[in-house]
């Protein structure tokens, strides 16, 4: 199989864009693809400060390789949840970013919040007293990680926060809620979620690649990531999805990115609609000051009561 | 014969099919999985070759 562009040995073959790569080739055409989502959805400048949510993956990993390669003013952010059921999960990923910066971007800050050592419980202590959490560590992590990382995206005064997410990410969610018809979140799903009453913007600069090509990024260029899923979240409800849309991907290139990009053309232009998103009211709490939707505590100040 | 790893598995294959083949006859989606070989990504076009050594990496994994 021959590279698409220079004719040498293709490592990689991406159906839906009837393209087949060699590894400079690929890196070139990924590097490329990230600027323009960058530059096409309006995330940020070469001059806006951007916050990276890491998480010792692939994808959060390679999103920020990819940003610091391209020039941005990049900072990661990891957050020690405490996970480790046996397997020092959150030891082993934490390891992995700060290897990601020894090796590949020593010039790179990275921040470090320890949940249990800044806030005195671990995601796996919170879900076994919080009724929140009972049996659902996951529900716990994202309100965590949200609060933490809208405190850090403030402190430092950036742009945005960055994820990892890819299109395989977006498209299950989609899946999932149009099979659902959850038409609140069908109209806010987005690459970019702006700014609102005091919480950050997030943008997602991988969202047009699929996750074989950012997991192709990062083993090309040598980066270590965490290989083994959080063992909380085997056999989560989107993993399902992902395999069901695989299946589809895998007789009909091209039908994942089909059904999210038409998804976004179609609400741009008006072809769907869900009527207005509803805008919640938001006000700060008056423990930590961060939006909330609650009258008096934010719902992670409470994790603590 | 030609060693192929997924995850914690192991097997042997014999040398001339193709990446596509090996990923198939595990019952493997190949939209869900990458192949390595000697460290370098591999298209799955591609034919082993006997003493081959082949990694083949899920694509969906860790990370919170």
């Amino acid at each position: 199989m021959k590279c698409t562009r220079c004719g040498g040995v293709a490592v990689i073959q991406m159906r839906q864009h009837r393209l087949q790569l060699c590894e400079q080739d690929f890196i070139e055409w990924f590097t490329a693809m990230t600027r323009r989502t960058v530059d096409e959805f309006r995330m940020f400048t070469v001059t806006d400060p951007v916050l990276v949510a890491v998480s010792g993956g692939k994808d959060s990993l390679g999103l920020w390789d990819v940003l610091l390669r391209l020039g941005y003013e990049a900072e990661g952010v990891y957050i020690h949840l405490g996970i480790d059921e046996g397997l020092a999960y959150s030891d082993r990923s934490l390891e992995m970013c700060r290897a990601f910066v020894a090796q590949h971007q020593p010039q790179a800050r990275l921040h470090v919040v320890d949940l249990g050592q800044q806030y005195g419980q671990t995601i796996p202590q919170l879900a076994r007293t919080k009724t929140r959490g009972r049996g659902k560590a996951c529900a716990l992590c994202g309100l965590v990680k949200r609060h933490i990382m809208n405190r850090v995206a403030r402190e430092r005064g950036v742009a945005a926060i960055a994820t990892g997410h890819n299109l395989d990410d977006e498209v299950a969610v989609l899946m999932q809620n149009t099979l659902h018809w959850q038409t609140g979140y069908l109209a806010r799903q987005a690459p970019v979620l702006e700014e609102q009453d005091g919480l950050a913007r997030k943008v997602k600069p991988l969202v047009r690649f699929y996750e074989r090509e950012t997991a192709a990024y990062t083993l090309i260029r040598g980066i270590d990531y965490i290989y083994d899923e959080c063992p909380f979240a085997r056999g989560s409800t989107t993993n399902r999805y992902k395999e069901v849309l695989n299946e589809l991907e895998r007789h009909s290139p091209g039908t994942k990115q089909q059904f999210y990009l038409q998804f976004l053309r179609a609400r741009e232009s008006g072809r769907i609609a869900f009527g207005e998103a509803e805008r919640v009211r938001l006000q700060p709490c008056r423990r930590c000051g961060q939006p909330t939707t609650a009258g008096d505590l934010c719902a992670f100040c409470r994790l603590w009561e | 014969m030609v060693k192929v790893i997924y995850r914690d598995r192991q097997w042997t294959v014999k040398p001339g099919s193709t990446v596509r083949h090996i990923i198939e006859a595990a019952g493997l989606n190949p939209e869900s999985v990458l192949a390595v070989r000697d460290g370098k990504l591999i298209n799955d076009a591609t034919v082993t070759r006997d003493g081959d050594t082949i990694k083949l990496v899920a694509v969906v994994s860790g990370g919170v």
